[in-house]
């Protein structure tokens, strides 16, 4: 009985034509702020140069899947991650560090990783030694102090992934003719991007930097048959020996 | 009588305390709630980690902000189960205890937009524009399709929940802005605007409270004398006339908070909290 008495004063006599105006104008409004706010929530983006933590998707899934928590810069024990700023946009309040300030400690339980709940740092991230934050790209070889033949190797000395993500690269110094020079290098495949090399550099600013992948790395083309030029040229060695 | 100060009835017949006990009680559980998340990163006493928009207990239990979690299933990501479990658990816990209790009890928000309807009947400021009520339905469909056109969960760069939760554990006070813009709006051009009218989050909730059991009830009504200090007070004062007037002394529409304001300020002690199926229980009996 109240029920039907509810139906009939819900609909408070407004009639079809009024529920339709109503319903176009309010949709119309709201439709508007939304554009609006995904508009300039997309125009304003955090800082390119930003790393993501450990096991981050890349960044438009990235960006799909994180509820901005704060749960991964809670459990990282060197205060290394940060939440972005209201005016980064569609970033707000998601997860970044700056290596120069604090690097990735890379921690062996990857705390970060293990407590996000909404997948956009990737479970499946085990061995840290795997990660991809970025790479380190030795950016001013004019001012890097082993590009001047002296032997700085902070940045060699102080990489977690030593004579595997950053090697010396021995070379005859032309300018003295007579000594070496050991030319800091580092190997993209194994770089996890953790940083420690740029937040250590002796420079006032860092020659070497951690960038994200997206921008430190080249892309062979898809079509290109030398992807794998070692399978190749093998291939074609020993199809050369059979004939 | 309605020329009387506004709930003077009301605190000479049961004190200043009891005319003011489900606000200070509200007060308290809205700075109770923001302290057990701040004691984390203020004191490193970890009771619960994370924030509103999700966080874990004890270590253990995985709570969430449904709102959040929806907007990423549409996305199109599918989240880990901790977020699923965590977004159903406050579901179901706001689905029994009330939907919109969530608005007055727990949001921060709520502080700001009360100052706003405190200052506005201190000043005796007029209406100006009103919005139609259901507006906040439209503004949850949008931020329910908005993830599924751009990829991104956009509602919640400008969402004003986490962005206080977020100052306050995180020191991000960038966007606190948005919560300025909010109190100006509700004070200077559209009474309650954002709790009332706009805000989606508590359109989600008002929408899990139509289970709820537990609601205000006029269960007094016929005691009423019109004094109105109740609709004075009330951020959905829509949702008063029907218990008071109508056959059901039960406030069923799921627009109220709960915040019982109208139980504090009502001398004649119209209202009072009740749970509709202990009382269907008894009526069976």
């Amino acid at each position: 009985m109240s029920r039907a008495k509810q139906a009939s004063t819900t609909a408070k006599g407004v009639n079809r034509r009024q529920f339709l105006a109503t319903s176009a104008k309010a949709g119309c409004a709201v439709g508007l702020v939304g554009l609006g706010v995904t508009g300039v929530a997309k125009s304003s983006r955090l800082d390119p140069l930003a790393i993501r933590p450990p096991g981050a998707l890349a960044e438009q899934e990235f960006l799909s899947a994180c509820v901005r928590c704060g749960l991964c810069v809670e459990a990282c024990p060197y205060d290394t991650l940060k939440l972005a700023r209201w005016f980064e946009g569609a970033a707000t309040g998601t997860p970044y560090f700056t290596a120069r300030t604090i690097p990735c400690e890379m921690c062996d339980d990857i705390p970060c990783v293990k407590v996000c709940p909404s997948g956009s740092l990737d479970q499946a991230l085990d061995d840290i030694d795997q990660a991809k934050m970025g790479i380190a790209v030795l950016i001013d070889e004019k001012n890097c102090l082993n590009f001047k033949g002296l032997r700085c190797d902070v940045c060699y000395r102080v990489c977690p992934l030593i004579d595997d993500a950053i090697t010396l690269e021995r070379q005859h110094n032309e300018r003295s003719d007579h000594h070496a020079m050991f030319l800091p290098t580092v190997n993209s495949d194994s770089c996890t991007g953790c940083g420690k090399c740029e937040h250590v550099c002796v420079l006032e600013e860092a020659a070497i930097r951690v960038l994200p992948s997206a921008i430190a790395l080249g892309k062979t083309a898809s079509h290109d048959t030398y992807i794998d030029t070692e399978s190749t040229t093998l291939e074609m060695l020993n199809k050369g020996f059979e004939i | 009588m309605s020329q009387a100060k506004f709930a003077q009835a009301a605190i000479d017949e049961l004190g200043w305390f009891k005319a003011h006990r489900f606000l200070l009680l509200r007060r308290s559980c809205q700075l109770i709630v923001l302290s057990l998340f701040a004691i984390g990163p203020w004191l490193g006493l970890w009771l619960f980690k994370g924030n509103l928009s999700a966080s874990e207990f004890m270590g253990v239990v995985p709570l969430a902000d449904p709102l959040t979690t929806l907007q990423v299933f549409m996305t199109g990501h599918l989240p880990e189960i901790s977020l699923i479990v965590g977004g159903a658990l406050i579901a179901l816990f706001y689905a029994l205890a009330g939907g919109r209790v969530f608005c007055s009890w727990v949001c921060p928000v709520n502080m700001i937009t009360d100052a706003a309807s405190w200052l506005r009947r201190k000043l005796a400021l007029p209406r100006i524009a009103e919005l139609p009520r259901n507006l906040r339905y439209y503004m949850l469909a949008m931020v329910m399709i908005l993830p599924m056109l751009s990829g991104i969960t956009a509602w919640e760069w400008v969402n004003p929940v986490p962005l206080v939760y977020r100052a306050v554990l995180f020191g991000s006070l960038t966007g606190l802005w948005i919560l300025v813009v909010i109190f100006l709006l509700d004070l200077l051009i559209s009474e309650r605007a954002w709790c009332g009218h706009l805000c989606p989050t508590g359109a989600l909730f008002a929408l899990l409270g139509k289970v709820s059991p537990i609601k205000v009830s006029a269960t007094r009504a016929s005691a009423c004398d019109n004094c109105m200090d109740c609709f004075e007070v009330c951020p959905e004062r829509q949702v008063l006339k029907p218990a008071l007037k109508g056959s059901n002394p039960m406030i069923v529409d799921s627009d109220c908070t709960q915040c019982g304001r109208c139980i504090d300020v009502c001398a004649q002690r119209v209202f009072q909290y009740q749970n509709r199926i202990a009382i269907k229980a008894e009526n069976n009996q």
